[in-house]
């Protein structure tokens, strides 16, 4: 079965991080397709490459960026939700004049109309959020 | 059309449950996860509620949320199912929707 993920919140801040995430890895391991994991509203900070935790914690922001290595994810952000909270990637750097970049390399920023079309193309769509 | 309701809100601080328990349809199952497991257990405002609504419907807790906030499997409702990740897996893919009560 083809499931479509979308995260409200932010890592370490509040559990639906977490719980996506165990979803997530869950539902692989049965055998099921996750189609899209889509990162909205504060769960654009999921993406960050500039994340360190203490080295005793877990690393959020990587352990998506393994699973989706591994099973080859599409990990979006939501491209409106990234730029108002200083989610940057190569190209939204360049298009707005900004020094740096902070998105980690195994996730992409796209529009909303990538959530819409998952909906549409997946069996289930799950929500994790506050 | 059956669909699981999922909510992650302890009844004590939000009204997530109760707008959930209001619009549920016979066929409909619910799981209880993050703080939402404390609507769960015996002996609470909300227990008598969640016990009616065990005559009509199931009632799922996530067991590993459970046991993060310090509760074993025996304070649960009677009637209470537990499952892990891969049984809300399950779930999800046993029913037509899921409906996030955030």
């Amino acid at each position: 079965m083809k499931f479509a993920i979308q995260i409200n919140e932010g890592p370490y801040q509040h559990q639906s991080a977490d719980s996506a995430y165990f979803f997530t890895k869950a539902a692989l391991a049965q055998g099921h397709e996750i189609f899209r994991v889509f990162f909205y509203h504060d769960g654009v900070n999921n993406a960050t490459r500039l994340t360190t935790p203490p080295q005793d914690d877990r690393h959020i922001v990587n352990r998506w960026a393994e699973l989706a290595e591994q099973y080859n994810l599409d990990l979006v952000v939501c491209v409106a939700a990234a730029q108002r909270r200083g989610m940057v990637d190569e190209g939204e750097a360049k298009r707005n004049g900004k020094d740096a970049t902070n998105i980690h390399p195994r996730f992409r920023i796209s529009g909303l109309g990538q959530l819409v079309e998952a909906a549409i193309q997946a069996d289930r769509l799950i929500v994790f959020g506050d | 059309m059956s669909i699981l309701h999922t909510v992650n809100k302890s009844p004590f601080e939000k009204t997530a449950l109760a707008a959930c328990l209001n619009h549920i349809t016979p066929d409909a199952t619910i799981l209880l996860f993050e703080d939402g497991v404390y609507g769960a257990l015996q002996g609470s405002q909300i227990a008598a509620h969640m016990q009616q609504t065990l005559t009509t419907n199931k009632i799922y807790v996530l067991g590993a949320d459970l046991k993060a906030r310090g509760f074993d499997t025996d304070r649960l409702i009677p009637g209470m199912a537990v499952v892990e990740y891969d049984g809300f897996v399950e779930l999800v893919a046993q029913h037509d929707k899921v409906q996030a009560w955030l």
